[in-house]
């Protein structure tokens, strides 16, 4: 076999061996979006964003509690989160970028990125709910904010070091102070980067169950009181799933639902972010 | 005798002493002086009697990390004159010129030592505000580097920075800048456009027209139109020559018809070292040295 047959079948046997493992993907991907629209898709109706979780043995009930208590619970993680994972990115690729402390910082970052984030529901857990002697929204927030650190300071950073050096050197170079060609040329070169990371982070926490579970709780009632405990989805779902009523499984599918299209809608919207523009 | 004077002259032996490439420059100089042939100080070639040096460079070192890239330069860049730089790729022509408004301290690890005087004041000093000196210093480098913002703010952000303009002030400003960088008439009608959308020869014009926006006493120029077509080039030439009426320029370029064209100065440099610094003129039809005979008639580099 000559060298040049030689690749041509080196080339067709990873061409098909890439290609086969992207339709395995895309097959459970679809599956999975297939069995949530059948099962789903028919409990989706009004009702579901008027009425509140229904009690045991409640004949009709919605998720209009869990609904807003999510995105209560995912706004001020990311209202928190995402300014600190900004402020440490930016450090970490501009003002920190040699300083013995970045490569402290990065690592625990990196770990911190990784944590299960169980763990973070047990650590929020012990240093807030166990103080203020309840579950609350205030602690639900912010154990999804500390998962929402890591992965901001990691894109910030990555972002902002795709910027060439030869942009930051422009701008020093027509007299601007540091912070001016920080935050005027580099944080704008790198926003629509920065702004996929904050994505990414929401379409991360608005699924996330275990760090709710130890501190917003579940409220099977209608609350926008951050100090209560806060209905919220997923954690819902893990209820109603497990209980022992039809319709509150036919609200679980329906949440699973609603939550998988946001998070794919958030993808979407990442996607628009990242587009070369014109 | 000064001491600074005595400080220059043994530097320069010491230089000479090493390689003898310095010693070639100071015999070829001192011996084929002639009435248009600058006189010879301290083994430095002067400048022609009237001239007044913008910045003077003496006894600069360059280390990157441990890699030592410039060896005791001495120069003097006379005021209101284009100095060119010419040489072999990596002889250190880009890193002499990023000490003149020490862009390299933006780097861990780069330093130089001596001195570099502009208007007399070493800018080499500590307590030198960086921000100042830049600001007086303009450069324009070899890539173009368009701000992610409009053509109007690219240019008006320098600006921005040290003057306080009226919006009318700074449409002027802006006119004028993108004129002298011979680029107004293909943007005029899309100053509100991002700077990337243009070309990559517009794109460099645009960082001139934004390094002149600021009005610098001093412009460095890193190859500035290698990535410009002949027209273009043409053009950042004719504002080169217009520009040293007022400014102080400085270029690097790779191109020998150039820099015979645009400097009053030629500065030729190998391996670190500046071999040898002459009336533009002079260097080119009587180069001192093997070298720069060598170089400039394209049998290396
Ligand atoms: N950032 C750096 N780190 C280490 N060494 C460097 C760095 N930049 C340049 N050098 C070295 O310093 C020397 C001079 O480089 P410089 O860029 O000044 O050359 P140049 O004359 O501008 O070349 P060219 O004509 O190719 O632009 C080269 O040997 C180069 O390898
Ligand atoms: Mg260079």
């Amino acid at each position: 076999m000559n060298i040049y047959t030689r690749r041509k079948v080196v080339n067709l046997f990873n061409l098909t061996a890439s290609a086969v493992t992207t339709l395995f993907g895309l097959f459970f991907l679809t599956w999975l979006l297939w069995v949530l629209f059948q099962q789903g898709l028919s409990h989706v109706d009004w009702n579901l964003f008027i009425l509140d979780t229904p009690g045991p043995g409640d004949e009709v009930g919605g998720l209009r509690n869990a609904l807003l208590g999510s995105l209560m619970l995912t706004l001020v993680g990311v209202l928190i989160g995402a300014p600190v994972g900004i402020l440490a990115g930016t450090y970490l690729a501009e003002f920190g970028r040699y300083a013995y402390l970045s490569h402290a910082v990065r690592f625990i970052n990196d770990v911190l990125l990784s944590a299960p984030s169980i763990v973070i529901g047990v650590f929020v857990y012990e240093v807030m709910v166990v103080p203020m002697g309840n579950f609350s929204g205030w602690s639900g927030a912010v154990a999804l904010s500390i998962i929402v650190v890591p992965v901001v300071v990691r894109t910030t950073e990555d972002m902002m070091r795709l910027v060439p050096d030869t942009m930051r050197e422009a701008a020093a170079a027509l007299g601007a102070p540091q912070w001016r060609v920080v935050t005027s040329v580099v944080l704008r070169a790198a926003l629509s980067g920065v702004m996929t990371g904050i994505l990414l982070a929401i379409a991360r926490i608005a699924g996330e169950t275990a760090p709710l579970l130890f501190t917003a709780l579940n409220n099977q009632f209608f609350t926008l009181n951050m100090d209560e405990p806060m209905g919220n989805l997923p954690v819902m779902i893990f209820n109603f799933a497990m209980g022992p009523y039809d319709n509150w499984h036919d609200l679980a599918w329906a949440g699973s639902l609603l939550i998988t299209l946001g998070v794919l809608m958030l993808n979407i919207l990442t996607r628009f972010f990242l587009r070369p523009k014109k | 005798m000064n001491s600074a004077e005595a400080m220059t002259l043994s530097s320069n032996e010491s230089t000479a002493a090493r390689s003898g490439i310095a010693l070639d420059v100071t015999r070829a100089i001192a011996g084929g002086s002639s009435e248009t042939a600058p006189s010879v100080r301290d083994g430095v070639p002067a400048l022609a009697v009237s001239e007044r040096p913008k910045i003077e460079v003496k006894g600069l070192d360059f280390y990157y990390g441990r890699f030592h890239a410039l060896h005791a330069i001495e120069m003097r860049i006379p005021e209101k004159r284009v100095t060119a730089f010419i040489g072999p790729s990596g002889c250190g022509k880009s890193t002499l010129l990023r000490t003149f408004n020490r862009i390299y301290g933006l780097y861990p690890g780069q330093r130089a030592t001596g001195e570099i005087l502009l208007d007399g004041r070493n800018i080499l000093d500590r307590r030198e505000d960086l921000n100042r000196l830049r600001a007086r210093v303009g450069m324009v480098f070899q890539k173009p580097t368009p701000f992610p913002m409009s053509i109007y703010d690219n240019i008006a952000y320098g600006v921005r920075l040290y003057e306080r303009l009226s919006r009318r002030e700074m449409d002027e400003r802006v006119e004028w800048a993108l004129r002298k960088a011979a680029l107004w008439d293909e943007v005029k009608d899309l100053l509100k456009q991002s700077g990337n959308a243009l070309s990559g020869g517009q794109q460099q014009r645009l960082c001139i027209a934004r390094a002149i926006a600021v009005k610098p006493e001093v412009l460095l120029l890193d190859e500035p139109a290698s990535a410009l077509d002949p027209i273009s080039t043409l053009k950042i030439e004719e504002l080169v020559a217009e520009l040293k009426h007022s400014y102080t320029i400085a270029i690097v370029t790779h191109n020998m018809q150039q820099a015979a064209r645009v400097s009053d100065y030629t500065a030729f440099m190998y391996l670190g070292r500046l071999v040898e610094f002459n009336e533009t003129q002079t260097l080119f039809t009587t180069p001192g040295t093997k070298q720069t005979e060598d170089y400039i008639t394209g049998r290396f580099g």
